[in-house]
């Protein structure tokens, strides 16, 4: 119960800039921050360039979620297996009594 | 319940606060390829490298010591690897994610993390062009050595302040989150010193940016590390023993 409440106000936090803030476009911040080091050395270059790139925005959103849900994944087969064995011990510890 | 309530109220006083204040869009999540001079990229590397061989020992350390907890490494692991791909917007009307590197802290102790978030950030510049090799010695400092340390830091001061552990867990994940990206600035700002102003000037320029955008993000990141360590009090008590996070060595 507890959590349910505390994950709601995760989903609160990161739902209310979208409603406060109607006119911003939430770019991912990368791409900006190229810019702020344009505007202090305009005359700055990268040397050196990413070895691979997700050739489009949708391949990379694929990639992100796939981490994303590799990592839920294993989160939640973890939590899921710590609850049941502790359901077993109790149980295995009712029938010793 | 009182203590959600506080919680809940400091946060919409939190988001009021930076709607009123003004709104910047710029921020930065970590430093991209090729954008630090290479002996910035040098630097940083040869800084993080015996924190990563540290790391490596003091798993296998723990490793040796507690075999049962693997599968709680693995845990922390995948929390840095969830919370890293999670692009929040933030309430500067810009994106940025959280680091997932407080709980592993907390648990395994920062040098831990310092291998784990690597690995993270390693996995990010190869497939996703999101940080790079190049940057990846100072991605790396600011994410994987910096943020746990401070991280720790934080949490053992509140557990001598006797500070309850949720919220112990809940600041230092706060505060780990921000220090990152406060590095982060503070490795821009030493690579890019504006001309009028120096390293201070850019510094203040990149952190006024980073924090801002950051603030809500973080306290994210604290409330989804006290969610993950109340399910693992509720379920993996033997383990947390075994880590002396609860019990006799807390």
């Amino acid at each position: 119960m507890k959590n349910i409440l505390l994950f709601m106000l995760v989903v609160l936090l990161a739902a209310a800039p979208l409603v406060m803030n109607r006119a911003a476009e939430f770019n991912g911040a990368d791409g900006e921050a190229e810019e702020a080091i344009t505007e202090i050395n305009p005359d700055y270059t990268p040397w050196f360039d990413a070895l691979w790139e997700p050739p489009s925005g949708e391949v990379e959103s694929l990639l992100f979620v796939l981490q994303a849900a590799v990592g839920a994944l294993f989160i939640g087969y973890f939590i899921g297996a710590g609850r049941m064995k502790k359901k077993l011990e109790e149980k295995a510890a009712e029938r010793l009594q | 319940m009182r203590n959600i309530h506080k919680l809940a109220i400091a946060t919409m006083a939190l988001v009021c606060y930076f709607w009123i204040s003004s709104l910047q869009p710029v921020a930065a999540m970590h430093i991209m390829e090729g954008f630090l001079p290479l002996k910035w990229a040098i630097f940083w590397w040869v800084l993080a490298i015996p924190f990563i061989a540290a790391g490596v020992r003091s798993i296998q350390k723990t490793m040796k010591q507690h075999p049962e907890t693997k599968m709680m490494l693995g845990l922390a692991g995948a929390f840095t690897f969830v919370l890293s791909a999670l692009k929040i917007p933030s309430v500067t009307g810009s994106s940025s994610h959280p680091t997932g590197v407080g709980l592993g802290t907390v648990l395994f102790g920062p040098l831990a993390m310092t291998v784990l978030g690597t690995i993270v950030l390693l996995f990010q510049a190869l497939l996703l062009a999101h940080g790079g090799l190049t940057t990846l010695g100072a991605n790396a400092f600011s994410m994987a050595v910096a943020g746990p340390l401070i991280t720790y830091a934080v949490y053992k001061g509140c557990r001598k302040l006797h500070i309850s552990f949720a919220a112990a867990v809940f600041l230092s994940a706060f505060f780990g989150d921000l220090g990152t990206y406060t590095v982060t600035s503070f490795q821009l700002a030493l690579a890019f010193p504006a001309e009028v102003g120096g390293v201070f000037a850019s510094f203040a320029k990149f952190a006024g940016i980073f924090s801002l955008t950051q603030v809500s993000l973080a306290v994210c990141e604290g409330i989804l590390t006290v969610i993950v360590m109340n399910w693992l009090m509720k379920y993996n008590e033997n383990e947390l023993k075994l880590l002396s996070i609860v019990g006799k060595g807390a």
